[in-house]
């Protein structure tokens, strides 16, 4: 994408501007139709740049460093956990790094079936709660 | 049949790569992207199984070249045009208005929706439903289904036809495989299933290092007394 990340081997891809164009094209189909908002995306745009990302899987983590009995709860019932931060969003399951087990998590199956956007993972340098999105952690694992 | 997006285990792709101070979003559009397919599934215009569906029937090649979001896009436009709300030729002609300069439309506010939007990422998930009692316990063995649906499903191709063991009942979950054609939630036990990833990988599988997936019932099979003991 524009980012340049994603370029290696891929080809045909529409010029930005056309893409661009075609978004905005749908949005203003959209709003005419009364079914969504210039307003209400912008919402949520500033939502996810601002309010929802990482520093929220962080601060959870962060909680079950220091205070055990919240660890245990987050282990237990991580959706519940997260609530009493005032996350909320995804049906989560947590998972602890010892010396014998270390997880990843990975989607079944592809980047575009996802569970959701990620929204609570707090990377793989996090020491207690180990998490990756691959596309193909078995033969080609991220560094 | 086996999508072009059920690529586990696949190799060839390139490392995952990480990106210093990586944006939310990398261009302007991505973030509108994203808003309006919120938009879409508070209002039920499509519900998350479809919406993954429709990204798993691009074509395999285009599927390939594209983004993520640009995945999304393409799924958007899809979906809206299959349930009538847009066609083709209507948007194409909103793409020549703008790039002339005209917007038609009128900007409005809709704080309603705008709060419903923005509850999804604070509320639970709709996902757990009631349904029946599980079938199996922790510790029991399974087989899954060897099976190549047309349509689609969780279980992914390389964990087809084999045995692994229930590690964790989550509860009763929307089935996604029916949810994704319009015949119904159908919440049933989801479970975490643990697979010897030799039995998923071969030989040259990575020792002591088991997959657990995720996995709905009706996917699953009681495992044969006499393979038990492998």
């Amino acid at each position: 994408m524009s980012g340049g990340h994603d370029e290696h081997g891929h080809h045909h891809r529409e010029p930005e501007s056309v893409l661009s164009l075609r978004v905005r094209a749908l949005e203003s189909l959209l709003v005419e139709k009364k079914l969504v908002s210039s307003e209400a995306v912008d919402r949520i745009v500033s939502a996810y740049e601002q309010d929802i990302g990482p520093h929220n899987g962080a601060k959870v983590v962060a909680r079950a460093w220091v205070d055990p009995a919240y660890r245990a709860r987050l282990l237990a019932d991580g959706s519940a956990a997260i609530e009493e931060l005032g996350f909320g969003g995804v049906d989560l399951q947590v998972v602890e790094n010892t010396p014998g087990v270390h997880n990843m998590v990975v989607c079944a199956k592809s980047a575009s079936t996802c569970p959701r956007t990620p929204r609570f993972e707090s990377g793989t340098r996090a020491p207690s709660f180990a998490t990756s999105y691959s596309r193909s952690a078995r033969s080609e694992p991220s560094g | 049949v086996n999508g072009i997006h059920d690529m586990g285990g696949m190799h060839g792709f390139g490392r995952v790569e990480r990106e210093e101070n990586e944006p939310v979003f990398h261009a302007r559009w991505e973030g509108r992207v994203l808003g309006m397919t919120r938009a879409c599934s508070v209002q039920h215009i499509f519900n998350i199984d479809e919406s993954r569906h429709a990204i798993e029937r691009m074509a395999p090649a285009d599927y390939l070249a594209s983004s993520y979001y640009e995945r999304w896009l393409d799924r958007n436009i899809r979906l809206l045009v299959e349930k009538g709300v847009i066609t083709r030729e209507e948007l194409e002609r909103r793409m020549a208005q703008l790039a002339g300069g005209t917007d038609p439309a009128t900007p409005h506010s809709d704080p309603k929706l705008t709060a419903r939007m923005l509850r999804v990422t604070k509320d639970r998930t709709p996902y757990r439903q009631p349904g029946p009692p599980p079938c199996f316990a922790l510790g029991d063995r399974v087989l899954t289904r060897h099976d190549a649906p047309v349509g689609h499903t969780r279980l992914p191709r390389y964990a087809r036809g084999k045995p692994g063991v229930i590690v964790h009942v989550h509860g009763t979950f929307i089935f996604p495989d029916t949810n994704a054609h319009g015949q119904g939630e159908q919440p049933h036990a989801l479970y975490s299933v643990r697979f010897d990833a030799a039995r998923l990988w071969g030989d040259s599988a990575e020792p002591r290092a088991p997959v657990h997936i995720d996995l709905w019932e009706r996917y699953l099979l009681p495992d044969a007394p006499a393979r038990s003991t492998s």
